[in-house]
């Protein structure tokens, strides 16, 4: 018994040595970034982020969820740069003191994506209110996220523009997810619905089904990314110095260009626009 | 069907290629599921002893508290641990969101009532049996709990890969508290809803195989050293 | 010394029961005490007040020649079925030995002599869980014995085993006796009460109708209740028929 009660305390030891091990490594910088599914998913990330690593030695931490939920994580203090595509929340943000001042970093577009045999007959169409109201009147299956994100904030403005109102027809042709725009688009390519997504992630998306883009162009479809400093006033342990690092170089030469390089199956996905 | 192939031969690559990064998200998996449930296990133990020996005002209620916990929703859990951990929250000076340690914290309050509770029943059951004996040889309960614990050890252990179960399979609590934060924070389950959000079902059945592979050893394991223990010790 | 022990007045009841009824005796140092009686007489109940593990409803249960140390201490218990701790053989009796505050050196030694005197040595390291019913009650008089109690209470020690575990057990039994403890014991079986017993007590219903030497009660029991149980007539006795002529009791007497 003496012997498994040393095997134990070897045991114990050794988790409390993992555990040491598992901790964030002290002498490591990084800043916590919050941000949405779309630009993580799409593979943004891991091609910009070493890019600023390598040059300043500063390592990002991205939390990737819908524009609503990183924008509350900001407000709480739990992420030191916000950098999402929702430009009325992100305003919000900054008037009401939690974010020193937006800039914009690029755009890219929304689609709407649809099944291949298109029963509302929108393929080709150029305004996407429009098609909107086409889905709307044919009762068509549309999935939506129903999670509060920048998409979904962006989808509910389309509709309004519309003049449809799909809140009505909840559960029945129109189906709110709440989930992430993976989840919602694995839903959709299940039951052959329509669904507005943004470009990268659809190119990047490997569950496609029967979906295939059949609205894009429109002038309202354009995708704004901005990003903000969380004030140090509200959250005084913001690591401003890095933090600051980060947004001058995503808003600098080399930021835009490699924003700019980054191709989904041979694609620009995203296109810089800092400063313009 | 073919999913269920490419995902048998996803699972196969991702193991025989023995890819750096899975080895870091399945150390991190293991690393967090086994701190928490030791944290747990040292938690529960005596906790489920106390609530199986004595009895005290208020006990029923927190017997029927402690089992209705068992089935605690992990997001529950993890939302509760946020708003504990975030910078606004009352514990946010540590600075412990989105870190393994926080991940660590929201699965050892998921699994600590399952063990607190499977104990108690064990324990009870053996006290039922035990305690003239230790009575008569001069151990209350107070002092029997080391011997009762001891004597319950292979009930036990079940408890406690039932509550490693839970720890390793959930995903809800580490996904909100830890981020999925690549090469920090991202573990087993969070890299499999990932791999759902890009569509990716095969790469993510995959996953789910490792997983389920790791989850087998780990039982296995168990298993092995309880029947070793057991032949020598009956 | 912590005998003499008397019982005061003692009832017992669980759910307004009474199970033992105005309960009065002396236990003095020396003779082996038998407990005899039917089942559901109250003998076990009797072992468990006296060595305290259940509480009088009424009355006391007095260590005498305690004097403020707990007469615990000094008593030990076999169980009918004896509970084996899931470790080794030695480890069950060092196990009784630590809970009494022994120093681990002495431990050592006072196990081995306890299993030497069981005939257990052999079996040591071996886990007790998996020995014979009959081992068992071996290992559980070891542990009884390494603890060298003043008083040991056995309740029906030897009901589940065979004539050769038996036998063996009761010697042990003696051995303890001879060593100088005070044995007090339940039994059903009245050969085995008339070899090792000194002295009987005769329980019937929660009450203790009889203490008498052994020699006495099992010649010429003095209770009418005690007389049929010996002849194997209790079940079906019934005071004021035909076996009151042959054996008239004394109370009808007097």
């Amino acid at each position: 018994m003496k012997r498994l009660m040393t095997e134990m305390a070897m045991v114990l030891g050794a988790l409390v040595y993992a555990a040491h091990g598992a901790g964030p490594a002290a002498a490591e910088t990084f800043i916590t970034v919050a941000s949405t599914t779309s630009t993580q998913n799409s593979g943004l990330y891991d091609y910009i982020l070493p890019r600023f690593t390598t040059k300043t030695g500063i390592t990002v931490r991205v939390i990737a969820v819908g524009t609503g939920q990183a924008v509350r994580l900001a407000r709480n203090g739990d992420a030191d740069v916000l950098f999402v595509h929702h430009k009325a929340s992100e305003e919000k943000f900054v008037a009401d003191g939690f974010g020193i001042r937006r800039f914009d970093v690029m755009v890219n577009d929304f689609v709407l994506l649809g099944p291949e045999s298109d029963p509302a007959v929108v393929g080709g169409e150029e305004d996407i209110a429009e098609a909107l109201s086409k889905i709307a009147g044919a009762k068509a299956a549309f999935a939506s996220r129903g999670d509060d994100s920048g998409t979904h904030k962006k989808e509910l403005f389309l509709w309004k523009a519309s003049g449809a109102d799909p809140k009505a027809a909840s559960g029945s042709w129109y189906r709110e997810t709440g989930a992430g725009m993976g989840a919602t688009l694995n839903t959709a390519s299940a039951m052959n619905a329509y669904v507005l997504t943004d470009r990268a992630t659809w190119l990047k998306f490997s569950n496609k089904g029967a979906l295939k883009i059949l609205v894009e162009g429109d002038k309202r479809l354009f995708n704004h990314y901005g990003i903000i400093l969380v004030n140090p006033k509200r959250h005084p342990h913001v690591k401003v110095k890095e933090a600051q690092a980060f947004i001058d170089w995503v808003l600098g030469a080399e930021g835009q260009a490699a924003i700019g390089a980054y191709r989904i199956e041979g694609r620009q996905a995203f296109f810089p626009n800092a400063g313009r | 069907m073919t999913d269920f192939s490419d995902a048998f031969g996803a699972a196969l690559g991702l193991v025989l290629g023995f890819d750096a990064d899975l080895a870091e998200i399945v150390g991190l998996s293991l690393r967090v599921s086994f701190l928490a449930v030791a944290i747990a296990t040292a938690v529960g133990l005596p906790v489920g002893a106390a609530i199986a020996l004595y009895r005290f005002p208020g006990r029923a209620a927190l017997l029927v508290a402690m089992n209705a916990l068992m089935g605690l929703p992990p997001v529950v859990v993890g939302l509760i641990v946020y708003l504990t951990l975030s910078r606004a929250g009352p514990l946010g000076v540590f600075g412990l969101l989105f870190t393994p340690a926080a991940m660590i914290f929201a699965q050892m309050l998921l699994v600590t009532p399952i063990i607190a509770a499977l104990t108690r029943q064990v324990i009870e059951d053996l006290w039922v049996e035990y305690e003239e004996q230790l009575r008569s040889l001069g151990a209350g309960p107070g002092r029997a709990v080391p011997a009762l614990l001891w004597d319950g050890r292979y009930s036990l252990l079940t408890a406690v890969l039932a509550g490693f179960g839970r720890a390793s399979a959930e995903v809800g609590a580490v996904m909100i508290v830890g981020g999925n934060i690549d090469h920090v924070t991202r573990v087993m389950t969070t890299a499999i809803a990932l791999e759902v959000s890009k569509g990716d079902l095969a790469l993510a059945l995959g996953l789910g195989i490792v997983l389920m592979a790791l989850s087998l050893g780990v039982n296995g394991a168990a298993f092995a050293l309880k029947e070793a223990a057991e032949r020598r010790l009956g | 010394m912590i005998l003499p022990l008397t019982i005061q007045d003692v009832s017992f009841e669980i759910g307004g029961i009474r199970l033992i009824k105005d309960l009065n005796c002396t236990l003095e140092a020396g003779p082996r005490t038998m407990i005899l009686g039917a089942n559901g007489a109250g003998k076990s109940l009797f072992l468990r007040l006296c060595h305290g593990l259940i509480r009088p409803t009424t009355g006391r249960v007095l260590w005498q020649g305690a004097k403020g140390r707990d007469p615990a201490d000094a008593q030990a218990m076999v169980f009918q079925r004896p509970v084996m701790l899931r470790r080794s053989v030695a480890a069950n009796v060092d196990y009784a030995l630590k809970l009494r505050g022994m120093a681990a050196a002495e431990r050592r030694a006072a196990v081995e002599d306890a299993l030497g005197h069981t005939g257990l040595r052999r079996l040591a390291d071996n886990p007790a869980r998996v020995l014979s019913v009959g081992e068992q009650q071996k290992l559980a008089l070891a542990r009884a014995w390494a603890l060298q109690p003043e008083v040991l209470f056995l309740d029906e020690p030897t009901a589940s085993l065979d004539p050769a575990a038996t036998h063996a057990v009761e010697q042990i039994i003696n051995a303890i006796d001879a060593a100088g403890t005070r044995i007090v014991m339940t039994t059903h079986d009245l050969g085995q009460a008339r070899r090792l017993g000194d002295e009987v007590m005769f329980l019937n219903r929660g009450r203790l109708l009889e203490k008498a030497l052994a020699e006495r009660f099992f010649s010429e029991p003095e209770n009418d209740l005690a007389q049929a149980f010996l002849k194997g007539e209790l079940l079906w006795w019934q005071r004021g028929r035909d076996n009151l002529k042959r054996n008239p009791p004394k109370q009808r007497r007097q």
